[in-house]
C-alpha cells in the first residue's frame, strides 16, 4: 500500500511540531525518517496513527484520503505500529497478546486456538521461532519486539511504522531486526523506520527523509556519509568523532571491589562487581539497559541502601556514607533520569545550578541564600556551557532535553571534582548538544579526574572510553580496551565473555 | 572549559548554520509560550494580548474569580432563605416588581451588613467606632493567618498538614499552662515565655507526625488526623482533671483565666479587641517569606516539595527535612493556639479553643496559593467573613451558616480552577490555546 502524507502541520501552542511535512512511502520500500529527538518524527507518526489530529494536511493510502479518529481506524486501514516502548501485557502469552484488542471467538468464548495458529503461521513465514504459549515476561526484549511485529502483521498491516525500535536492543538483536525489516519489505510492505542512529539508516534504508525542527529539510541517499547526514539533521557541520589523546594518568583512583547491591524487592542487581578507574581515564560501562548499570552508579553516590563490598576514592571509603558526604568528597554525578533525579523542573536555572550545594558557602552564608552570587554563577555557567535560554530565571522544566542536560553538567563539573560519574549523559539529547557534552567529559578526564560513563549506546561507549566494562545481569562480563571489535562487545552484552582477546575477564 | 563560540544572541550566518537560528527560535517559543520571533515594538497588539494572557492565567485571577462566583451563588442562597423574597415570589404574577425589590433588599442588605460588620460601619458614632469592624476582622484573621502559614509551609514541602486542630489544642494548653501556672514573672517576659511554650507545643505535636513519616513512611494525612483526636481527648482530660489544666474550685472542663502578665496586650487601646497577636502573625508572614525565598533551609524545603528524588540525589536529607518542616509548621500553628489563649479567650479556655481554625487554615492556605502573602490576604478575607457574618445575622437575619456556605463555595471553586477558567473564559497557563481558538484555526485552515 502506498502511503502519502501531504502538508501535515501540527502545532502545540507556539511550538510547531510538524510544519507542512510531505512524505511518500512506496510499497516494498524502507523509508527512513531521520531526525533528532524533538524534531517532530514521533508527532508525525502519532498523527498518522490517529493519536493526534493534524491542524492541517491530509493522509492518503493508495491515493485515498483517510480520516483517522483514533488508532482503531488507522489499524483498520492497514497501518501497524511497533512502538519504542512495547504495548504488551507481561503476564499474557504471546498468542493472548496478539489477539488482544480484536479477540476472535463468538458468544463470549475466546478462540485462542485461531490466535495460536496465526502466531505460528506468521512466525514460520518470517522465521521467528516463536512459541505462541510463551509468556511475554519470560521472553528477551528482542523477542518481545517480534511479538509486536506479529501483532501488527496479524491485523494485515501493509504499512508498518517502527518508532525508534533499536533503543532497547543489543547490537546483535538490532542486526536481526534489520534482517526482518528487509524481509518484510521484500514481501511488499511499506515500512517507515524512525531513528536518529546514522549507522542503522545507512544499513537498511532505501530512501531517507531528514526532519529538522518540524520541517522536512531534505532527502538523502543511503550512500551519504555519516557527516553529511548528521549535518543535514542538525543544520550545521557536526563533529561526530570524539577527539582525545592518550590518557595521562593522575594519582586519582576509584577502586570498587566485591560490590553487591540488593534492590527493594530483594533481588541482587549488582553482583560482585570489581573495577578500578585511574585519574585521567574514562571507563565506559556498557550493556543493555537494565543490567545493573543504574544501580551501580547509584551505589557510587550513596543512593542505594543495601550495599556491601567496598568503594574507595583516593583510598577513602565511600560506602555507608550519606549522599551529602559523598558529594562533599568531590563526586560529580549526572543521573540517568535527569527530569526525575537531576533537576527540579519548577525551579529556575539559577536554583537548579545550586541544587546540590545548598548547605554552605559560597551559595549559602549563615543560613541565607547568596542570591547575587547565585545569579552571577548562573550567568557564567549558562554562557560557559552554552545553555540556550531566555534567562537564568526560566524554569528548567521549560528547556529542551539537551539544554537541561547542560544545566546538570554545568552544576556538576563546576565543582572541584575527584570523581565524575555520568549515567546516560546524552540520552534524549540533540546531536549538537551531544557533541558539546562529549567534549566536556573528555575535558574532565584530561583534567585528571577518574570518569565513569554508563551508556547503552555502543558507539558512545567506544568513542568516549579508554576501557569498556560490559555488564550483564548485574555481573561484569569483562573489562576490555575501547578498541575491542563491535561484534565481541555485542556478544559480551548478551553475557558471553570474551575469550580470544586480551581482556581481563571477571 | 568551553570551546564553543555559539552565543545564543549573535546572528549566525543563516546560510551556513540554519539549524542554529531555528533551534533558538524553538527554544524561545518553548520558554515563553509566545509565538516565536515576536519582536518588541513590531506587533503591539500581540504583545498586549500576550501580557493580558499572562495576567489572566495567573492564579490570583482564578482566586478572585472563585470569590466572585461564590458570592454570586451565595446571593441565590440568601434570596432563597429570605421570607420576604419567598412571599413576594408567591404573588409574582400579580406584582412582579415586588419580587425584584425584595431580591434587591435581601441580597443588597445582606452584603452591606457583611461590609458593615467586617470593614467600616458608617452608622456608628465617630471614626474610631466606624473603623472598629476592620480591627475585628484583623482580630479574627490573626489565628487564621498563623495557622494558614503552618499548613502552607508544609504544603510547599509536599506535606499535607491536616493536624492544625491538634497542634492548636496542644499549643493553647502549653501557652495557657505557662500563663496561669507560672507566676512571679514580669509582664513581657511572661508573655514571651507563654508564646514560646505555645510554639513549642505546636512544633512537638506536628513533629511527631514528621518523625513518624520520616522514620516509618506513615502517611502524614492519617497521622495528623489521628493526632487531632488524640490531642482533643487528651486536652479534654487535662481540662477535666483538677490539678492539671482545670481551674481550681470549678467542676467545668475549663482552664483558669490567663493572668494579665501573660496576656498579649491590646494593640490599639481599650476600645478595640485587637491585640499583639496580629503583629506576631504579620511577623510570621515575613518570616515564612524569608524562610522560603531567602534561606537555605527553605530552599531544601521547596526542593523536597517539588521533587524529592532530585533533592535526595542533590544530597538533601529528605526524611530529616520532613521532620524540620513539620516542626516549623507546627510552630506556626502554635502561634495561632497561643494567640487564642493569650489574646482572644483570656477568661479561661475550654476544649473548643481551636474554634475550627485548624481546619479553616487548610482553606486559607489553599486560597492563598501556599504563598505567605497570599495566606495573609486569604486570612484577612476569612477574618472578614467571620466578623461580618455575625453582623449579617444580627441585622438582616441571614443565617450565619450562609456565610459558611459562601466560604466553602470559594474553596470548592478554588479547588476546580478549570471550572472558574471556563466560566470566566480565562486562559489556561498550561495550555497555550483554548479549544475555541484551536477550532477557529482549524476552520480557517479548512
Amino acid at each position: 500500500m502506498r502511503l502519502e502524507l501531504r502538508g501535515i502541520t501540527k502545532r502545540f501552542g507556539a511550538l510547531v511540531a510538524n510544519d507542512h511535512i510531505d512524505l511518500t512511502v512506496e510499497p516494498g520500500e524502507i523509508h527512513c525518517l531521520l531526525g533528532e529527538n524533538g524534531a517532530g518524527k514521533s508527532t508525525l507518526m502519532n498523527v498518522l496513527y490517529g493519536l493526534y489530529e493534524a491542524d492541517e494536511g491530509e493522509i492518503l493510502l493508495d491515493d485515498e484520503v483517510q480520516h483517522f479518529a483514533g488508532p482503531g481506524d488507522a489499524m483498520a486501514a492497514g497501518i501497524g505500529m511497533v512502538h519504542q516502548h512495547f504495548m504488551l501485557v507481561p503476564v499474557f502469552s504471546v498468542a493472548e497478546n496478539v489477539m488482544l484488542g480484536h479477540e476472535p471467538g463468538s458468544g463470549g468464548v475466546l478462540d485462542v486456538e485461531s490466535a495460536r495458529r496465526q502466531v505460528r503461521e506468521i512466525s514460520e513465514r518470517f522465521g521467528f521461532h516463536l512459541d505462541p504459549d510463551a509468556l511475554i515476561e519470560d521472553l528477551p526484549v528482542g523477542v518481545q519486539q517480534r511479538v509486536e511485529i506479529i501483532k501488527a502483521l496479524s491485523r494485515n498491516a501493509d504499512v508498518l511504522v517502527f518508532d525508534e525500535p533499536t533503543a532497547v536492543l543489543t547490537p546483535q538483536e538490532t542486526d536481526e531486526l534489520m534482517a526482518i525489516m528487509r524481509q518484510l519489505r521484500d514481501s511488499g510492505a511499506s515500512i517507515v523506520f524512525i531513528t536518529h542512529k546514522l549507522r542503522e539508516v545507512r544499513e537498511v534504508a532505501d530512501r531517507i527523509t531528514v526532519v529538522r525542527h518540524g520541517k522536512v529539510v531534505g532527502e538523502a541517499s543511503p550512500t551519504a556519509s555519516d557527516a553529511d547526514l548528521a549535518s543535514l539533521m542538525v543544520g550545521r557541520a557536526v563533529e561526530l568523532t570524539v577527539h582525545k589523546d592518550e590518557p595521562r594518568y593522575s594519582t586519582g583512583l576509584l577502586r570498587v571491589s566485591g560490590l553487591q547491591v540488593v534492590d527493594d524487592a530483594g533481588a541482587v542487581v549488582v553482583d560482585d562487581v570489581s573495577f578500578e578507574v585511574r585519574g585521567g581515564e574514562v571507563l565506559a560501562v556498557a550493556g543493555v539497559q537494565g543490567n545493573g548499570q543504574t544501580e551501580l552508579t547509584e551505589a557510587l553516590l550513596g543512593l542505594q541502601d543495601d550495599v556491601s563490598g567496598s568503594i574507595t576514592l583516593d583510598g577513602e571509603e565511600l560506602t555507608g556514607r550519606s549522599v551529602r558526604k559523598v558529594l562533599d568528597r568531590g563526586v560529580g554525578f549526572v543521573p540517568e533520569d535527569r527530569t526525575h533525579d537531576g533537576l527540579v523542573g519548577e525551579f529556575t536555572i539559577a536554583e537548579n545550578l545550586m541544587l546540590d550545594r545548598s548547605d554552605g558557602p559560597p551559595f549559602v552564608r549563615s543560613g541565607a541564600l547568596q542570591l547575587a552570587y547565585r545569579d552571577d554563577f548562573a550567568r557564567s555557567a549558562v554562557a560557559e556551557y552554552d545553555v540556550r535560554t531566555l534567562g537564568i530565571d526560566t524554569p528548567v522544566g521549560r528547556l529542551s532535553g539537551g539544554n537541561q542536560q547542560k544545566v546538570v553538567l554545568a552544576r556538576e563539573l563546576k565543582r572541584n571534582l575527584r570523581l565524575f560519574v555520568a549515567a546516560q549523559p546524552t540520552r534524549g539529547v540533540d546531536v549538537g548538544s551531544i557533541e558539546f557534552i562529549h567534549k566536556q567529559i573528555v575535558a574532565t578526564r584530561d583534567a585528571g579526574v577518574p570518569v565513569v560513563v554508563v551508556s547503552t549506546e555502543l558507539d558512545e561507549a567506544t568513542a568516549l572510553a579508554d576501557r569498556i566494562m560490559v555488564m550483564y545481569r548485574g555481573r561484569v562480563v569483562g573489562i576490555v580496551p575501547s578498541t575491542t571489535p563491535r561484534d565481541t562487545l555485542g556478544l559480551m552484552m548478551a553475557g558471553i565473555p570474551p575469550v580470544e582477546h586480551g581482556g581481563e575477564a571477571a | 572549559m568551553s570551546h564553543q563560540s555559539q552565543e545564543p544572541t549573535p546572528e549566525p550566518g543563516p546560510e551556513k548554520e540554519p539549524g542554529l537560528s531555528e533551534e533558538l527560535e524553538q527554544e524561545v517559543a518553548r520558554e515563553s509560550g509566545a509565538p516565536a520571533g515576536l519582536d518588541a515594538g513590531e506587533d503591539t497588539a500581540d504583545r498586549l494580548a500576550h501580557a493580558l494572557q499572562q495576567t489572566m492565567s495567573h492564579p490570583w485571577t482564578v482566586a478572585a474569580g472563585a470569590i466572585l462566583l461564590a458570592v454570586l451563588v451565595g446571593s441565590v442562597m440568601i434570596a432563597f432563605t429570605d421570607e420576604r423574597v419567598t412571599s413576594a415570589a408567591g404573588y409574582f404574577f400579580a406584582r412582579p416588581g415586588d419580587l425584584f425589590t425584595a431580591l434587591g433588599d435581601s441580597i443588597g442588605g445582606a452584603y452591606s451588613a457583611l461590609f458593615r460588620g467586617a470593614v467600616f460601619n458608617p452608622r456608628a458614632d465617630g471614626f474610631a467606632a466606624q473603623i472598629r469592624p476592620l480591627t475585628e476582622t484583623f482580630n479574627y484573621a490573626t489565628p487564621l493567618i498563623a495557622a494558614g502559614l503552618g499548613v502552607a509551609l508544609a504544603f510547599r514541602a509536599g506535606l499535607l498538614n491536616i493536624g492544625g486542630q491538634g497542634q492548636m489544642l496542644i499549643a493553647a494548653s502549653a501557652a495557657g499552662w505557662v500563663g496561669f501556672g507560672v507566676t512571679g514573672l514580669p509582664f513581657g517576659v511572661h508573655t514571651l515565655l507563654a508564646v514560646a511554650a505555645g510554639i513549642a507545643g505546636g512544633a512537638v505535636w506536628a513533629g511527631i507526625a514528621g518523625l513518624l513519616k520520616a522514620r516509618t513512611g506513615a502517611h502524614e494525612v492519617i497521622v495528623t488526623i489521628m493526632l487531632n483526636w488524640i490531642a482533643f481527648y487528651l486536652v479534654a482530660y487535662l481540662l477535666a482533671t483538677p490539678g492539671l489544666l482545670q481551674a481550681p474550685g470549678s467542676s467545668n472542663p475549663k482552664a483558669p483565666p490567663t493572668p494579665a502578665s501573660a496576656q498579649l496586650p491590646g494593640l490599639l487601646g481599650e476600645r478595640y479587641n485587637l491585640h499583639w497577636g496580629f503583629v506576631l502573625a504579620l511577623a510570621a508572614v515575613v518570616f515564612v517569606w524569608w524562610l522560603l525565598n531567602r534561606s537555605s533551609q527553605g530552599f531544601a524545603f521547596r526542593a523536597v516539595g517539588e521533587n524529592p528524588r532530585a533533592a535526595r540525589v542533590a544530597g538533601i536529607d529528605v526524611p530529616w527535612t520532613t521532620v524540620k518542616v513539620m516542626l516549623v509548621a507546627g510552630g506556626l500553628v502554635g502561634i495561632a493556639g497561643a494567640s487564642q489563649v493569650l489574646g482572644q479567650v483570656t477568661t479561661g479556655f475550654g476544649g473548643d479553643i481551636d474554634a475550627g481554625i485548624g481546619f479553616d487554615a487548610i482553606t486559607v492556605a489553599l486560597l492563598g496559593g501556599s504563598n505567605p502573602w497570599g495566606v495573609l490576604a486569604a486570612g484577612i478575607l476569612f477574618g472578614a467573613f467571620k466578623a461580618g457574618g455575625t453582623a449579617m445575622q444580627a441585622s438582616e437575619g441571614v443565617p450565619n451558616d450562609i456565610v459558611l456556605v459562601v466560604q466553602s463555595l470559594i474553596v470548592l471553586f478554588i479547588a476546580a480552577p478549570p471550572l472558574v477558567r471556563a466560566i470566566f473564559r480565562l486562559p489556561d497557563p498550561d495550555r497555550r490555546r483554548t479549544p475555541r481558538e484551536a477550532r477557529k484555526a482549524r476552520k480557517e485552515a479548512a
